[in-house]
């Protein structure tokens, strides 16, 4: 097998999940709409002082980014389960991470547009304004949401084939996303701040060591995960 | 009843004696001492008084969580890699033992810092991960929980077990640069030679009722497969109604 097959495969996985979800578009109507949603009780639990606001805008982008996103990735299996077709897509010939590959692909790109409406009015809802070291803001989105993406899909994969699937999910997932919270958050307010401590470089080399610690043990372990 | 549970009493009756509650009795016993020796020997500390001897079940509760979700880790890699049941059934022992053990740390924790701190819980980074800790011991309980089938149970929390263990020293790291980058909150366990030989037999006494729950808890779940796959049997061979 060489490496071009499997690309194939994983794009091919991924445009198939992508585009059920653009025929229906229910998912991420549904999803982009709940993140705003959670935006607004914020504003409303934290009162419209506009400077408290903006103090606790990177934290509410992040708690309003998982809070959504993670009823997505029980999605992506489900409806694959519904009509009976992940055993057969197991079945075709390649290497299972390849399907979890091509997943995430789709659940990244997912999430990433869910970002690009909720985001944006977070920013007019809270007062931020991200005109200074804005590719560095974004390269700290992207991080984040590859981290919290690789352990979504991942996790999803056990829990959209048990009981209780809609609680699972957050449970096994939200303890494992401390640590991109807390540097997603703390790398966000500390730019937004203007990096005056110089703090948000450690915080995103620590992103940087989560996501590629987790996609690696995420791809190795999938097999484990989906042959059962 | 059926032969094949005949077969399985037969086997735990000649099996040589169990030795496991003798750990047990042993644990208490040094736990006994060791609480006696610590409240006897250490004086009362300058600041706390005698509240420092929460310390003496508090820390050797921590110590012995850590080693338990070390256990589960070890075990739920050699489930992966030889995939024998009893592998899991150790990682779910230790896992429960473990969840027991964060718990308490939390709990004691939060008495002692109510009047040290006078607060019932702070941000502390120790404090934070193992909260974090307990979560992870929560979750990988109740995953076991919502699954029914045993092959997938085990190669699932073996992941889960694996990933979360990884994760520990992250969520360490994460949280220790968010407190101190923010505030320098001072360490209390600044030890006087005085209290650390009560609190290191306390932390034998801990580890030695910590194996004892852990091996207790391994048999009877060996035991109650045991048992399953003997009625499975049965069943196959049309004995199902008399197990």
């Amino acid at each position: 097998m060489s490496w071009k097959e499997e690309w194939r495969r994983v794009r091919a996985v991924a445009l198939k999940d992508l585009t059920s979800e653009r025929r229906s578009r229910a998912g991420l109507n549904a999803v982009t709409f709940l993140g705003v949603l959670v935006l607004m009780l914020f504003g409303f639990a934290l009162g419209p002082d506009a400077e408290a606001l903006r103090e606790a805008a990177a934290g509410a982008i992040w708690l309003a980014i998982l809070f959504s996103g993670v009823l997505a990735f029980n999605r992506s299996y489900q409806l694959e389960l519904d009509g009976g077709a992940l055993e057969p897509l197991l079945l075709y010939p390649g290497a299972r991470w390849a399907v979890f590959a091509g997943k995430l692909l789709a659940n990244l790109a997912f999430v990433f547009l869910v970002e690009l409406i909720v985001i944006p009015v977070a920013l007019v809802l809270f007062h931020v304004s991200i005109a200074d070291g804005w590719m560095a803001q974004i390269s700290v989105t992207v991080l984040g949401t590859v981290g919290f993406v690789t352990l979504g899909t991942f996790y999803a994969a056990m829990s959209s084939r048990s009981r209780s699937r809609e609680v699972l999910l957050p449970l096994l997932l939200f303890p494992m996303m401390i640590p991109v919270l807390l540097g997603a958050v703390e790398a966000s307010s500390s730019l937004l701040a203007g990096d005056v401590m110089q703090e948000a470089g450690a915080w995103i080399r620590m992103l940087i060591a989560f996501d590629i610690t987790f996609l690696a043990a995420a791809v190795a372990a999938f097999e484990y995960v989906i042959e059962v | 009843m059926g032969v094949s549970v005949d077969r399985l009493v037969a086997a735990r009756v000649t099996a040589p004696r169990d030795p496991t509650p003798w750990i047990g009795v042993l644990g208490i016993v040094v736990l006994v001492a060791a609480q006696v020796y610590g409240v006897i020997s250490s004086p009362p500390d300058r600041d706390m008084g005698h509240l420092q001897k929460i310390m003496y079940v508090h820390v050797p509760a921590a110590w012995n969580a850590m080693l338990a979700f070390l256990v589960v880790a070890l075990a739920s890699l050699r489930y992966l890699w030889k995939g024998r049941p009893a592998d899991d059934l150790l990682a779910a022992s230790a896992a429960e033992v473990g969840a027991l053990l964060t718990g308490l740390t939390l709990a004691l924790g939060m008495i002692w810092g109510k009047p040290t701190w006078g607060v019932w819980w702070t941000w502390e980074p120790r404090l934070t991960s193992t909260a974090v800790l307990f979560f992870m011991f929560v979750a990988y309980l109740i995953l076991r929980s919502f699954v029914d089938d045993f092959e997938r149970r085990a190669q699932w929390s073996a992941v889960v077990g694996l990933l979360g263990a990884l994760n520990v020293p992250i969520v360490y790291m994460s949280v220790r640069w968010w407190r101190t980058l923010h505030q320098l909150q001072s360490s209390p366990m600044t030890l006087d030679s005085s209290y650390t030989w009560p609190l290191r037999v306390n932390a034998v006494a801990v580890m030695l009722l910590m194996a004892f729950a852990i091996v207790h808890r391994y048999r009877t779940a060996v035991t109650e497969y045991t048992a399953d796959e003997l009625a499975d049997h049965a069943a196959l061979r049309g004995e199902g109604n008399r197990v």
